[in-house]
């Protein structure tokens, strides 16, 4: 039972390394790294349940009576095209972001952040 | 003009509304501007003058706007007590626009557009509410009434004026939203309508702890009433020019909150369900303590208005108690209360404003000896106090004897005594200052008048006549407007001693009248 | 034409998008938006009435048969959600111009017109699809052109919140297709109608639990619902008050839908809240959301700031509408998705005139504004007390259904604490409405303008809507008790 699963052991524990990158780290790149692993972990959950035990791809062929369910492989193939968009708009705005803010380190930004509006409170009392 | 009296009643809500359009448009140009707030004040009072005889002659004189939710409508259904409410305020309107002009630009305030528009809308929004045919037609009023009084409360704009606006509005939109809007609600769940009707809109059986609570949710949710704890908006909204203090929160607002309690005493739970609920007496003991509590307090206030405002507060709990006594002398009372304490009360908020503009004057420690300068207007509010106080020859006498016979009917022995000692406390607190005003303790007091002309002599150069208060002292009397309204409300308050009998009808015909 | 109204729902933005990049002048460019959008409107009038009049409309896309290929799906429920949504969307395009003049560069403005159509295209298409997975790719098409359109806001932290917003959507949007997966293990249908019937089947398996739980909470991320919520205040506050007006009226009102929609249609409502208790969980985060967002929002300087910390707490209303479970309560809900829609378009529409005169929306500038710019201020007045739940504005409406629905069931604790929170709403607003008109203008906005007739008629149409149907309340009281009904299966 818990071997015959194997396939979503390994999802659940990348999707759980994913989703740690993405909290723990304050590097706004690899918040993205986390991300990505997160997103393909579930690609792979899909791709490997389609899986059908003694199944061959899904070509039409005359001596082949099982097929895997190719499904799965289209969803996932859009899933694949909008992480690349997520990911490609995720790496702009860090671009934008090194712009703005000269770090990429979430601590500096808010404390930029932070400094702004001390700065506005000191002037008023000024 | 051949109006049908429902056209009439339609357009005695919306004259006073529009007319806050036309005085926006003619706000450049005051003395128009001030005509189209008399003008309006006239229509208004012919069409509640047609309305009144109308009513008088038996007519049903109802309106149906539109529904908003299935069941839930806004509509208009004229009844005495709702007349009489709209009649007081509609030639109150006038009275006090009058006041008003003097007032207002004799000292020099700002913003007198806003001001004016503001309160033809509070005008509008009091018809409304005196007409209302059910519960939510009179809640959306009472709201408008909330809202466009708002504005008149923090009109000097200031830190001070914006406090008090907070305190105003904090606590009658917090007591209307929470609890008056749930009573309404629980109201429309358990009865099915809202429709005001004579006897009450519960069924026999209904279970009388839910109606016992919703009772007091009532109470408390109005909080115009000004039932203690919830009167601190009064005293607040005193930093508003006075004639809107003399209008608004000594006949509209104020007045507006006790009707809505007597109207949902008389026609949402009704006499005979009202005298079983378990709440009741407990309300009325609240009351009780309002207004004793609230007279005393009025005794410790220097500035003039303060001591008004407490008054008032002490003054409506005289009518929630008469509506809460659930007996025909005690709506009877409550009712001419309402008309009487109006034309006292604006009296007093008249000369009080009047004195503030003559004298600059706003400390009652700092008013003594003024009744030389202004003779007629403190033979005024001794007339008024008088009123107040419930003593022959004026007005309120009547209306006093009525709520007490309702106290001896029902054998609230305690509450009879509450109103009696009241009464005697109203005297300590009012009749001192005309007292005082015109036969001053000379002696004693030079000091104290120095000092007060000295403060004053640097605001105002009127004020310096009253530093030889033994010598010569020039009549100072108020604005001519001002005084026109003050004697019209004075005589008032001492014809209706004589006739009181429309009143009277219109009072006893509340629960007399049709279904 | 008419059989094809269901996708050319969607696919008229979503073709009108690319154009936009090649007419190349914003002028242009926003005109035909303009145009598109209006159509979209129109298109989603005549579903609306055609739901109405015939029932459900089912189209079929490339005319593969329903369970195995892509399904539009028009009920009441989701003709509602399209009309809202096209006609925010056309009420905002009115100002965009005049407003991303001065918030947006210049090379961008025909780029921002392409993200518009195409966040609109992801609306629509969430509301109209029949479809689990289509849900997610649309979902992803309207999250990834807002958080271009976020970033475009003038102010750098728009990058900041962007990013943070990006993070959250993401995961969000991949926890819903976990869900979609694991539903699909279990029942080998995408179709939610399908779905809806086979998986009561399974309904009892630990996959099912974990696949509605993940579904809801990516849903709820979207929803920002408390405490799911860190994301919206910044992303509102410092995009381009255009783009905030047109997503705080429908963003948070797709992802209600698809809440709405996924327990009671796709889950049913037995699964929903008698398996799992979906109720109290609900009812207490609604609440909570309510109260502790109410009162971040009386903290608030920056305006947008403020309204944002408002909707979340709005937000918080819904869902207890929705926790009830009961015609009326859903009817609360609903209405107050359409409700709240016009009242916050407007407020926020006001502020983007504001941003235009003033360049910011701090607390401090809005000195005396209500002399120098009075219709907008008016709106933000009007809007203010619908949020209060004044009587005669819409927000009454609502929150009146809300109470009966708390009523019927009993639960007055709960509508007293409903009551009580509104006294929170009237301290924020009055807080501007103080400074506004009681203040004098600060010396150097002593020439502030009156916003411009391109905002004014559009802030001011939706807050007249704000008042029209407050009074008239049929049209959008009938279409919600529909909508609801059918979701209980309930035949009128």
């Amino acid at each position: 039972m818990l071997i015959g699963l194997f396939n979503n052991w390994i999802v659940v524990m990348l999707m759980m390394i994913g989703l740690y990158i993405v909290i723990a780290h304050g590097n706004l790149i690899k918040k993205i790294v986390g991300l990505t692993l997160f997103q393909t972990s579930v690609f792979i959950f899909y791709i490997s349940m389609a899986k059908v035990v003694g199944g061959t791809a899904p070509i039409l062929a005359d001596d082949i009576i099982q097929y895997s369910n190719p499904l799965p492989h289209a969803l996932i193939l859009t899933a694949i095209v909008v992480a690349i968009a997520t990911t490609a708009l995720a790496l702009s705005l860090v671009i934008r972001i090194k712009a703005a803010y000269g770090s990429i380190e979430e601590e500096e930004i808010q404390r930029q952040d932070n400094q702004i509006q001390a700065d506005k409170k000191e002037r008023k009392q000024a | 003009m051949n109006l049908s009296l429902e056209l009439m009643l339609q357009l005695s809500i919306i004259v006073p509304l529009s007319a806050t359009l036309a005085i926006v448009a003619t706000g450049h140009i005051p003395n128009l501007r001030e005509g189209v707030t008399i003008t309006s004040c006239l229509i208004l009072i012919y069409l509640m003058v047609n309305l009144y005889q109308g009513l008088s002659l038996g007519a049903t004189i109802r309106v149906f706007w539109w529904e908003l939710l299935p069941g839930l409508t806004v509509s208009f259904d004229i009844e005495p007590l709702g007349m009489l409410f709209a009649l007081i305020a509609s030639f109150l309107w006038l009275v006090t626009s009058c006041y008003a002009i003097g007032y207002m630009r004799c000292h020099q305030e700002k913003n007198q557009t806003r001001f004016y528009s503001c309160f033809a809308i509070a005008i509008g929004a009091a018809v409304g509410l005196a007409f209302a045919a059910n519960l939510f037609t009179l809640f959306i009023f009472y709201e408008l009434l909330t809202l466009s009084t708002y504005p008149l409360v923090t009109h000097a704009g200031t830190e001070n004026a914006k406090k008090a606006g907070r305190t105003y509005l904090g606590i009658l939109l917090s007591t209307s939203i929470v609890f008056f809007l749930l009573a309404i609600v629980s109201t429309w769940f358990v009865a099915g309508t809202l429709d005001f009707k004579l006897g009450g809109i519960f069924s026999a059986d209904v279970d009388k702890i839910i109606a016992g609570t919703l009772l007091v949710l009532f109470i408390f949710g109005i909080g115009k009433a000004a039932i203690m704890p919830f009167h601190r908006w009064l005293p607040a909204a005193m930093i508003a020019p006075t004639p809107v203090s003399a209008l608004l929160h000594a006949v509209a607002v104020v007045k507006a909150g006790v009707f809505s309690i007597l109207k949902i005493c008389v026609f949402i739970f009704g006499l005979d369900l009202l005298s079983v609920l378990p709440t009741t007496q407990f309300l009325l003991y609240l009351a009780g303590a309002s207004v004793l509590l609230a007279s005393l307090v009025a005794m410790k206030q220097d500035n003039l208005k303060a001591r008004l405002a407490y008054s008032t507060v002490s003054q409506l709990g005289y009518i929630t108690i008469g509506a809460l006594l659930a007996t025909s002398s005690g709506i009877i009372g409550s009712s001419m209360h309402i008309a009487m304490h109006a034309f006292g009360k604006i009296t007093l908020f008249f000369c009080a404003g009047a004195i503030l503009v003559s004298l600059d004057k706003s400390k009652i420690s700092e008013m003594r000896g003024i009744g030389r300068q202004m003779p007629l207007t403190m033979f005024a509010f001794f007339i008024a106090s008088l009123s107040i106080i419930g003593v022959p020859p004026t007005g309120g006498t009547w209306s006093k004897w009525f709520l007490m016979m309702a106290t001896i009917e029902t054998e609230q022995w305690l509450l009879m005594v509450v109103l009696m000692l009241s009464s005697l406390i109203n005297i300590a607190y009012l009749l001192p200052l005309p007292f005082h005003a015109f036969f001053p303790d000379l002696s004693s007091n030079r000091e104290s008048n120095k000092k007060a002309n000295k403060k004053a002599n640097k605001y105002s150069k009127k004020a310096t006549s009253s530093a030889n208060i033994l010598t010569a002292i020039p009549i100072q009397e108020a604005p001519l407007p001002s005084l026109i309204a003050i004697v019209i409300t004075t005589l008032a308050c001492l014809a209706l001693f004589i006739y009181p009998q429309p009143l009277f009808e219109l009072a006893s015909a509340v629960l007399s009248s049709r279904e | 034409m008419i059989a094809h109204l269901p996708v050319l729902q969607v696919i008229v933005p979503l073709m009108a998008a690319p154009i936009c990049l090649i007419l190349k002048r914003a002028q242009l460019a926003w005109l035909f938006s303009l145009l598109v959008s209006s159509l979209t409107l129109l298109i989603s009038i005549l579903l609306l009435q055609q739901v109405m009049t015939s029932g459900v409309v089912s189209y079929e896309l490339g005319g593969w048969q329903a369970p195995w290929g892509i399904e539009y799906r028009i009920d009441k429920l989701n003709a509602f959600l399209l009309l809202i949504i096209s006609a925010i969307s056309t009420i905002v395009l009115f100002a965009a111009q005049t407003s991303i003049e001065k918030e947006i560069d210049k090379n961008k403005h025909t780029l921002f017109y392409v993200l518009y159509l195409l966040s609109l295209t992801g609306m629509l298409g969430i509301v109209a699809t029949g479809d689990a997975f289509n849900v997610f790719v649309f979902l992803e098409i309207a999250s990834l052109s807002t958080y271009a359109l976020i970033a475009m806001g003038e102010d750098r932290r728009a990058l900041w919140a962007s990013y943070q917003y990006l993070v959250m959507g993401t995961i969000g949007a991949t926890f819903i297709l976990i869900g979609v997966g694991l539903m699909y293990q279990m029942t080998g249908t995408l179709n939610m109608q399908d779905l809806s019937q086979r998986l009561p089947e399974v309904a009892q398996t630990r996959t099912v639990f974990t696949a509605f739980a993940f579904v809801i909470v990516g849903v709820c991320l979207k929803l920002a619902l408390f405490p799911l919520h860190h994301w919206l205040p910044n992303a509102y506050a410092y995009a381009p008050s255009i783009v905030t007006a047109f997503f705080a009226a429908t963003a948070t009102k797709v992802a209600m839908y698809l809440l709405i929609r996924l327990t009671f249609s796709v889950f049913g409502l037995s699964f929903s809240f008698t398996t799992i208790p979906l109720q109290t969980l609900f009812m207490a985060l609604g609440l909570f959301g309510i109260f502790v967002a109410s009162t971040s929002a009386i903290y608030q300087n920056n305006i947008k700031h403020l309204f944002a910390y408002s909707s979340i707490a709005q937000i918080g209303y819904m869902i207890v509408g929705f926790s009830i479970s009961t015609v009326t309560g859903l009817t609360a809900t609903l209405l107050h998705v359409f409700n709240h829609a016009l009242m916050k378009c407007a407020i926020f529409l006001a502020l983007a005139a504001v941003v235009y005169r003033l360049g910011d929306v701090q607390l401090n500038n809005f000195h005396g504004l209500g002399r120098q710019m009075p219709l907008t201020m008016a709106a933000i007045v009007v809007g203010g007390l619908s949020l209060i739940g004044m009587p005669l504005t819409v927000g009454f409406v609502s929150k009146w259904y809300l109470l009966t629905a708390l009523l019927e069931q009993g639960w007055w604790p709960v509508a007293v604490l409903i009551l009580f929170a509104a006294i929170l709403a009237v301290i924020y607003v009055w807080r501007i409405i103080e400074v506004a008109y009681f203040k004098e203008p600060l010396v150097n906005q002593a020439a502030v303008k009156e916003a411009p007739m391109l905002f004014l008629v559009p802030i001011w149409a939706l807050t007249i809507a704000n008042i029209y149907f407050g009074i008239d309340t049929r049209l959008s009281v009938q279409v919600a008790q529909a909508a609801a009904q059918s979701l209980f299966g309930v035949t009128p």
